[in-house]
């Protein structure tokens, strides 16, 4: 259970960003392309340099090393990419439990990551974020370009974790019905900055 | 055996043959006959240059200057070696990175043959000082170049892979870690290949010269032994701190990778 708060968080094209997500909280982001979503989320994860804070609960990124701060607070790229031929090589120990309870035989820690369906890639890039048991998420077009059975099972998989685990949720898609089914908060760029979603 | 010297027209007759690959090069379209000309017209002066200034400075064996010239060499050597980058670092870095492992690697390579293996009396003697130098920077610069733009191009092609790695909580030197090692292994394929072809293969031509000069063969043998030792030495060390160094660099306190200090293709 943890809050996300972002205070003058600079990403390119976007005025400094003020927000705050509650433990818990889902926030839908969303607007024109190259207006600073994927920026943004890159900010908060610390992956690019950038003036401002982000708090998760009472600590401040400035005083978490970075790595951890990283596990805690999590990003999932748009594109997953992969290092090494098998799929269990990028999961930490003790994922198998995770994965039976997607549907996903135990036998999966050993397949070859260039044999993976698109939907099967994004649905592991998931597993491996959390596994990680972050406090926050960040989800880059977590579901672009995915089937609608495998949209279903990539919202299932965010929304039981969010619930299950109190984790703020911050997602950018471009997509207005799943923004619209799955309720929470709706923001939007306009004019360089984040307004509600009208 | 004396040595039999060459005369200038011996010379000209052997450049005759590059004279004829340039020619090669304009019939075939190879594009490279300027190139060609250009670099045998470069070898010529410096060869001859090097020449006089050896013959000058080991009249003396004042410390100062060769110290100079050891300085002098390194520069040149950190030049090329950041020249065949395709991806420099930019500010001091691309210089720096390359030239200060070269340093820490060469010198003390250096020093450690001419006091403790060889034995030399003054140790700085030149006409020991400044061949050995010569041989150790000709390789560790090979060397280092290759790892270091293994480095940089890898790094750059991979962005994705390995801030896929930052994201789920590795630290700097996890992410970076295979890329690292195939650098190294990259600048030290050179120098394997030579020793494991050494004699077989090729003759190294610093043995070459010492025969033609009139050395006994065994004797050539044994100096060329322990030059390749030293090179493969000061190779590895040299490629180990500039890979070391170099991929600090592409990362910053807060473990970002920091692409941004490199240089593109073209500037």
């Amino acid at each position: 259970m943890a809050s996300l708060r972002l205070q003058g968080v600079r990403a390119q094209g976007l005025e400094p960003v003020d927000l705050e997500l509650a433990a818990g909280e889902l926030v839908f982001l969303s607007g024109p392309s190259g207006s600073g979503k994927s920026l943004l989320l890159r900010a908060v994860a610390d992956l690019d340099p950038n003036p401002g804070e982000v708090w998760l609960d009472g600590f401040r990124r400035s005083q978490v090393p970075a790595p951890e701060w990283r596990r805690r607070v999590a990003l999932l790229p748009a594109e997953a990419h992969w290092w090494e031929d098998r799929v269990g090589d990028h999961l930490p120990e003790g994922a198998e439990t995770l994965l039976a309870g997607l549907g996903f035989e135990p036998g999966t820690l050993d397949w070859a990551v260039s044999r993976l369906s698109t939907g099967e890639r994004q649905r592991l890039a998931l597993i491996r974020v959390l596994a990680n048991r972050p406090e926050a998420l960040l989800l880059d077009e977590a579901t672009a370009n995915l089937d609608p059975p495998n949209r279903e099972r990539v919202e299932t998989l965010v929304e039981d974790y969010r619930v299950g685990q109190g984790a703020a949720v911050l997602w950018v898609s471009h997509d207005p019905e799943q923004r619209e089914r799955l309720g929470g908060r709706r923001l939007v760029i306009r004019d360089r900055r984040l307004v509600p979603e009208p | 055996m004396a040595l039999i010297l060459l005369s200038p027209f011996d010379l000209a007759l052997a450049a005759g043959l590059v004279l004829l690959l340039a020619l090669l090069s304009w019939r075939l379209h190879l594009g490279v006959e300027r190139r060609v000309l250009i670099a045998a017209a470069r070898s010529a002066v410096q060869l001859s240059l090097i020449g006089y200034v050896l013959h000058a400075l080991f009249a003396t064996t004042h410390p100062g200057l060769i110290g100079l010239m050891a300085l002098i060499m390194l520069a040149f050597a950190g030049w090329e070696a950041m020249s065949r980058q395709k991806r420099r670092y930019r500010g001091p870095w691309g210089y720096g990175i390359g030239t200060l492992s070269m340093f820490l690697s060469s010198f003390s390579v250096l020093v450690l043959a001419l006091t403790v293996i060889i034995g030399v009396r003054p140790w700085y003697q030149p006409q020991y000082l400044i061949p050995l130098l010569g041989m150790l920077l000709g390789n560790t610069m090979s060397g280092v170049a290759l790892a270091m733009d293994n480095l940089t191009r890898h790094a750059w092609e991979s962005r994705g892979r390995i801030e896929a790695r930052l994201l789920l909580g590795a630290s700097w030197d996890t992410a970076i870690a295979d890329i690292r090692r195939d650098s190294l292994r990259a600048g030290l394929i050179p120098i394997v290949n030579a020793m494991a072809t050494a004699g077989v293969v090729s003759l190294p031509g610093m043995m070459t010269g010492q025969i033609l000069a009139g050395s006994p063969p065994i004797e050539a043998a044994k100096y060329q032994l322990l030059v390749m030792f030293l090179i493969s030495g000061g190779t590895g060390l040299g490629s180990t701190a500039a890979v070391w160094l170099g991929s600090r660099r592409l990362f910053d306190e807060r473990h970002r990778l920091r692409l941004d200090r490199l240089r593109g293709p073209d500037g």
